[in-house]
């Protein structure tokens, strides 16, 4: 090496040069520096789309979210009204809560210089305090990027033609992998037991599942509701109807919305149970001590048996009245068992009795008991006697031979009776009960023609009945206003004469209502026609002067907290007191009638 | 009386020239180190620990934390791991975006080192230009990432978005300038005889001890030994990739470690422009489940990348429940850093400390973690 290095030294000199150049630094503040699209600065949240479901809080490690109640947002079906507030000073500004949250709401903005003194104000509600942050979003939420799992595992059917041969169960039920697969998508929210009526446990029972861990998701059901295997098929599910997975689900499955199956998931617990020995051990009640109180329940239904059932569990003598030969009401009688098999009601009701639930069988109150003496012989009473008796149609001819109601119908088959309804029936309404009615006939090989007032999107059935009766070959026509049923030779109808409507928007805001068109008479053949346009309940067991004790007031027992009817020693639930009319709501009231006679009579919570 | 020469001082845990939160106890005989004693504790933050408590998602947040300089191949080490134990597929593209990443952080990381470097030997001038230079890889990250320094970006199944319109092109735009860069930086710093001075002959490390020490990266080729865990046991798509390994640097100082990095500069460009032009269209993420009820099935994995500082191993353990039971980083700091240093730094003048530290790649946040 050259005692001097002039390389060494020169070189670093045309370093001078940059003098000359522009610097590569930016003179921010005075130059806006925009953030880049994905930037991940401070929250924003859409107010109005978020549902408060918690989910970005339950995600955030740092805990930087708290879901709080803001002015101006009040909870609702499917939104706790609760929305995420975020701590600035916490966030790694890892963007999972955005990545997680089901409905989009919420994303990061380019938003990020922001000094205080005052360590509080890194407390943000996002959209609350920073409603520019509307048109600063960067790092958004997409359905594509979500970390939530919107599409539900299919469940297996009967295909539609097979179906009709029999009365097997339509639904096939989850597989153990599917089921652990379709539970591990909930992400606990819990908007759905706020909808639920009975208020299950249900992110605790899925989380079970998913957790392999299937009779602790029984033992967990069975806290607050004894028809699991009912509920696991048959349910309304209104809790599907709010839950967070539907918020992006709807174009890949329009009926479903990718909701997490809740129901099938139910249904699938219950199978590790097929008896109900296995069901005591596995649910293994703590049953206390007799406690010296009387209550007699009327009706075997699910609002009846659901009140015997925890009463019995608290130690009270429970006897209920049945009017035929098997329990379960509605659900024994009037659902079909290709949707809810006999064994799966039995072995319910067979493990209540054995905890030791009285059912007395055949014993119609008002006729082979009378009403006063069960109300004096009992310290307490709950009514849960359903709506049994159909309504008449109305219609010149209705009387006639060949004209039966579905309820009539049902109860008939579902008792093992042979009623012919022939080879064409037509089924005059709308609801599920129309189209089991519908659905039935068609399995004894009827050729089936569902005859409805309004729009096929206008019938109150349910949509996988709807689609289940077309899968069967069942014909629906729409728009059709039965006028006049006409007798052939032998007496028995012959014809059902129906005018075509239009649909009319009567009132502004109003929903449309159908209107005969004039001269549109159009006759139907048919061998029997089954009537579906609504049930009521039969009170004439109740003593005149009782009735006016407990208000009756257009068709409904009037009742207060707790299903305390103004008589304070009887209570009253399902069918004849709520208004949504489904098993789940009888559920519920029977459970809310045992809670009001624990209170009442043991004093106690 | 006789008079003691003999000093005892601490350097750090707060020193500019420092690296990092950590502290030296010198012992000196004038300006001579005649003893070191590394000193850590001071940037203790617990990431393994608090990995334990926090699912196999919210994990990946953290671990990006543990290098400031190069978080990204913590990122890729932990998803990599986690993928073995599952057995989850990534898709190619995802994989090419993965070395894609990686080699822009290695950029980035390096542009940092070609500021310390010379820095702590006084030579300001270039820190001011590869500091500068690096935004403009920070610029990429932001756009790609949504992140500048901690990306977030790489996780189990993929990488979490893919490339936005053009990236490719803005990629290989900051390429070239950084090519045309590189000889801007060689007549600063590499030609500059101040620099040669300092580092020539200064931290020598020989080839012997390098092996039984465990050292490795840069530290290691600068001793003429030719070993890259991107070559020796590649990963993602590095066998599909074409660069060089340098074992021409033989002489195991400081001078010799800088080289080495200077050639891996453009290594990296080359591997850049490669995966651009490579890559293929296609998903980049496979989904992972909802991730609080994602469990991975019992086992654990050991993976290793080559990052800036050398092989950098993640060993990753499940119990088979929803979260890790143990994520540990063996990275190359705490064997260069910590044990390596005291050796070199005895003879050492003291004026060079914190210059060797930064030819080693002391990085006290990946060794405490
Ligand atoms: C065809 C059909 C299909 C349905 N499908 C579904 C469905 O899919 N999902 C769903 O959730 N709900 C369904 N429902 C509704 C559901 O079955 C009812 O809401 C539910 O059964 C109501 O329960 P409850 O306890 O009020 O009374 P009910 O189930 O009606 O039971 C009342 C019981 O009381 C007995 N009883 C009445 N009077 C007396 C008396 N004087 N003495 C002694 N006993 C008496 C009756 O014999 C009956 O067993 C359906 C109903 C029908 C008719
Ligand atoms: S995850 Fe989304 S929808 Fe749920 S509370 Fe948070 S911001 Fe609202
Ligand atoms: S960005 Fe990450 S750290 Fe910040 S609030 Fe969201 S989840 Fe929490």
């Amino acid at each position: 090496m050259s005692f001097f290095n002039i390389k060494g030294t020169v070189n670093p000199l045309t370093a001078l040069a940059q003098f000359a150049k522009k610097p590569h630094t930016l003179r921010f503040p005075e130059v806006e520096v925009e953030a880049k699209d994905r930037y991940r600065g401070v929250h924003y949240n859409d107010l109005q789309a978020c549902i408060g479901c918690g989910n970005c809080s339950t995600i955030c490690m740092n805990e930087a979210i708290d879901m709080i109640n803001i002015a101006g947002i009040d909870s609702s079906k499917g939104d706790t009204g609760l929305r995420p507030r975020v701590d600035n000073g916490r966030c790694c500004w890892c963007a999972l809560c955005v990545e997680v949250c089901p409905t989009g709401s919420l994303s990061l903005t380019k938003d990020y210089i922001y000094v205080t003194e005052d360590a509080d104000a890194f407390l943000w509600t996002p959209g609350v305090d920073n409603p520019e942050g509307v048109n600063l979003k960067s790092f958004v939420s997409s359905k594509e990027h979500s970390l939530n799992v919107y599409g539900r595992v299919p469940m297996k059917e009967l295909v539609g033609m097979e179906r009709v041969k029999s009365f097997a169960e339509v639904v096939l039920g989850y597989e153990e992998a599917e089921a652990r697969l379709e539970a591990s998508r909930c992400i606990s929210c819990g908007i759905c037991t706020e909808v639920c009526p009975e208020h299950m446990h249900i992110p605790e029972y899925i989380n079970a599942i998913a957790a392999g861990k299937d009779e602790d998701a029984l033992r967990i059901i069975y806290d607050n509701n004894p028809f699991p295997e009912m509920c696991g098929k048959v349910c309304t599910r209104r809790c599907e109807e709010v839950c967070a997975m539907t918020h992006r689900g709807v174009e890949d499955d329009p009926h479903d919305k990718g909701a997490i199956a809740i129901r099938w998931l139910k249904r699938y617990v219950t199978e590790t149970a097929p008896t109900a020995e296995r069901i005591k051990e596995i649910v293994n009640p703590e049953i206390s001590e007799s406690n010296g109180f009387k209550v007699s329940i009327i009706g075997a239904g699910p609002s009846g048996l659901t009140a015997g059932y925890y009463l019995a569990l608290r130690g009270f003598d429970v006897t209920i009245y049945e009017a035929l030969n098997k329990a379960g009401g509605m659900t024994m009688w009037g659902i079909p068992k290709y949707r809810f098999p006999m064994d799966s009601l039995d072995k319910q009701v067979e493990y209540m009795e054995s905890i030791g639930v009285k059912i007395k069988y055949n014993t119609r109150v008002g006729v082979d008991i009378q009403f006063d003496d069960i109300y004096s012989n009992s310290d307490a009473v709950f009514l849960g006697i359903g709506y049994q008796k159909a309504w008449t149609l109305g219609i010149d001819g209705d009387d006639m031979p060949g004209v039966i109601a579905a309820v009539d119908y049902l109860r008939e088959i579902n008792g093992g009776g042979t009623l012919d309804v022939g080879n064409k029936v037509v089924v005059i309404g709308g609801g599920n009960v129309a189209i089991d009615g519908a659905r039935v006939s068609a399995r004894h090989g009827a050729d089936v023609t569902i005859l409805y007032r309004r729009r096929v999107q206008d019938m109150p059935a349910d949509w996988e009945e709807i689609e289940g009766a077309e899968h069967e070959g069942i014909t629906i026509v729409p728009q059709g206003i039965p006028v006049k049923f006409i007798a052939g030779d032998d007496g028995k109808v012959k014809y059902v004469r129906y005018l075509k409507a239009e649909m009319k928007v009567e009132k502004e805001g109003a929903r449309p209502s159908p209107v005969a068109i004039e001269g549109s008479e159009t006759d139907i053949e048919v061998t029997t026609v089954i009537g579906a346009i609504g049930q009521e309940a039969d009170y004439s067991f109740i003593p005149e002067s009782f009735k006016d004790k407990i208000e009756i007031n257009r068709g409904r027992i009037i009742t207060y907290e707790y299903n305390q009817t103004k008589d304070p020693k009887v209570f009253a639930g399902g069918d004849t007191v709520n208004k949504t009319a489904d098993a789940i709501s009888a559920i519920a009231d029977g459970f809310q009638a045992v809670k009001g006679i624990v209170k009442m009579l043991l004093k106690e919570e | 009386m006789k008079q003691d020469r003999s000093t005892t001082l601490y350097l750090g845990p707060q020193h500019p020239g420092i690296t990092g939160n950590m502290m030296i106890k010198l012992q000196l005989e004038g300006d001579t180190i005649v003893k070191a004693t590394t000193h850590v504790g001071y940037l203790h933050r617990g990431f393994e620990k608090l990995i334990e408590r926090r699912n196999w998602l919210q994990s990946f947040t953290i671990l990006c934390r543990m290098c400031v300089p190069e978080p990204d191949p913590n990122e890729e080490n932990y998803a990599r791991a986690v993928e073995q134990i599952e057995g989850r597929e990534v898709p190619e593209r995802a994989k090419y975006i993965r070395v894609l990443v990686l080699e822009l952080a290695r950029l980035a990381s390096l542009l940092l080192w070609y500021a310390g470097q010379p820095g702590s030997a006084g030579l300001y001038t270039m820190g001011q230009w590869s500091v500068g230079d690096r935004n403009y890889i920070l610029d990429l990250f932001e756009e790609l990432t949504g992140g500048r320094i901690y990306h977030m970006y790489i996780w189990p199944g993929g990488v979490r978005r893919d490339l936005p319109e053009g990236f490719g092109d803005r990629v290989l735009k900051v390429m070239d300038y950084l090519e045309k860069r590189w000889k801007d930086y060689d007549r600063l710093m590499f030609d500059n005889a101040i620099f040669q001075k300092r580092a020539k002959g200064v931290g020598i490390i020989n080839p012997k001890k390098a092996r039984e020490w465990g050292v490795v990266g840069p530290p290691l080729r600068g001793c003429g030994i030719k070993s890259d865990v991107r070559i020796d046991e590649p990963y993602e798509v590095y066998d599909k990739l074409d660069f060089q390994v340098p074992d021409m640097y033989k002489d195991g100082d400081v001078w010799s470690r800088a080289l080495v990095r200077r050639f891996e500069f453009l290594q990296s460009i080359s591997i850049v422009r490669q995966v651009i032009e490579k890559m293929p269209q296609g998903p980049v993420f496979n989904k992972i489940p909802n991730p609080h009820k994602w469990v991975v099935p019992k086992g654990d994995a050991l993976v290793k990348t080559e990052t800036v500082r050398g092989e950098s191993a993640f060993y990753v353990v499940s119990d088979g429940s929803n979260k890790p039971r143990r994520v540990h980083l063996k990275g190359p700091a705490y064997i260069h850093g910590f044990t390596l240093l005291e050796d070199v730094l005895v003879g050492a003048n003291l004026a060079d400390v914190s210059f060797i530290m930064n030819s080693l790649g002391t990085c006290p946040p990946e060794m405490e973690r």
